[in-house]
């Protein structure tokens, strides 16, 4: 591969995070919250330390319930294909305001970088797309992650979904809060919803 | 009449009740995996131009749907049967760890007259897994008592924060027939 097109992951996830105003960012666990928190925390940055299978579906319910605010869930391989049912449930509903950026290094990273079904041919924009999204697209390059990211504050476009193949590169693991409460109160507040 | 029917139970009317309840506490979302004794609830759900009806491939998901509507300010309820409990055992994680105001109300299947035996075994475990998930659990065992078990439930949820089940009890549903 031509190392320009080695996309790290961190670099990937900075560059699609550049130009965040009101985006709302959800993490599956792993590594997609440490590269999420690795550009720096932020208020509506909503990062999932457990829950495996279940980032999607936390952005599809607040993609309801905010129809004007994008949402994006951020997330790795082996969290999609643990909730792939949850791509049929957002085909169902057709959010405008949410995308799904899965990271796939086509591996469980975290629990000793065992292969994952991507690696051996499972293709999760065929699933994507077979599950009635219809804006699905994998990112291969810099020029198209930048491209992307430019959309991501654009509503209308969803429900979207883009794979992105990524490397791992060396990382340092960045550690934002696990403090679920805390996390669900801030990103509350930064939406001007009342707390009790 | 097979004995083991339930007493004429009326559906009808504590789903309808149900839906007026659920709409008095601002409940926006509702997820479900469809089951035959919220057939009625669901289908005013779908027709209510002020909810948002979320049919889900597996229980689990609605924990976390309802949880993503929550940071959004919406109030969402979770229907299933019994069986569904046993598929939202790790995601119940997610809402005690964000201590979301989940409220699920449950069918139950296998405890009562049930014709499949293949029903009773999580149907016998549902209480004791939500509340190995802390969810607080409330028991509706006959037909009057369903409303009643709903509005206390939504009452600790919404008003209090506490993540509660109902059970409907399959006496108060009516056994399955075939």
């Amino acid at each position: 591969m031509n190392a320009s097109h080695q996309l790290f992951r961190r670099e990937v996830v900075a560059r699609l995070l550049a130009r965040r105003k009101d985006l709302v960012a959800i993490t599956g666990l792993g590594s997609p919250t440490y590269d999420v928190a690795a550009c720096g925390d932020h208020p509506r940055n909503f990062y999932l330390w457990g829950a495996m299978g279940g980032a999607a579906m936390v952005g599809l319910g607040l993609a309801l319930a905010q129809p004007d605010l994008p949402v994006v869930v951020l997330t790795g391989d082996g969290e999609c294909l643990m909730g792939m049912g949850g791509l049929a449930t957002i085909g169902l509903q057709q959010p405008k305001n949410l995308t799904i950026i899965v990271l796939d290094n086509e591996m469980f990273g975290e629990t000793g970088q065992q292969e994952s079904h991507t690696r051996r041919g499972t293709d999760l924009t065929a699933i994507a797309k077979a599950c009635s999204i219809s804006d699905v697209t994998t990112l291969e390059d810099w020029g198209e992650i930048d491209a992307y990211a430019q959309s991501l504050e654009e509503i209308g476009h969803g429900p979207r979904f883009a794979l992105i193949k990524i490397i791992d590169g060396q990382t340092e693991r960045v550690i934002p809060s696990r403090d679920g409460v805390a996390l669900k109160l801030r990103l509350r507040d930064a939406l001007g919803l009342h707390n009790h | 009449m097979s004995p083991t029917h339930a007493s004429s139970p009326t559906p009808a009317s504590w789903h309808q009740s149900i839906h007026a309840l659920l709409k008095q506490f601002d409940v926006k979302q509702v997820a479900y995996v469809p089951d035959a004794g919220h057939a009625e609830l669901i289908k005013q759900c779908h027709a209510d131009q002020a909810m948002t009806a979320i049919t889900l491939t597996t229980e689990e998901e609605g924990l976390a749907v309802l949880t993503g509507a929550w940071l959004g300010g919406q109030r969402g309820v979770l229907l299933m049967q019994s069986s569904g409990v046993g598929n939202c055992a790790n995601m119940l994680s997610l809402v005690k760890m964000c201590r979301i105001p989940m409220l699920i109300l449950v069918t139950m299947r296998g405890e009562w007259g049930e014709f499949n035996a293949w029903q009773v075994s999580m149907g016998s475990h549902s209480e004791d897994l939500l509340k190995m998930g802390d969810v607080k659990v409330l028991r509706a065992e006959t037909a009057d008592d369903v409303l009643d078990c709903v509005q206390a439930a939504a009452a600790m949820a919404f008003d209090g924060g506490t993540a509660c089940a109902v059970l409907i009890s399959q006496r108060a549903i009516g056994s399955k027939k075939f």
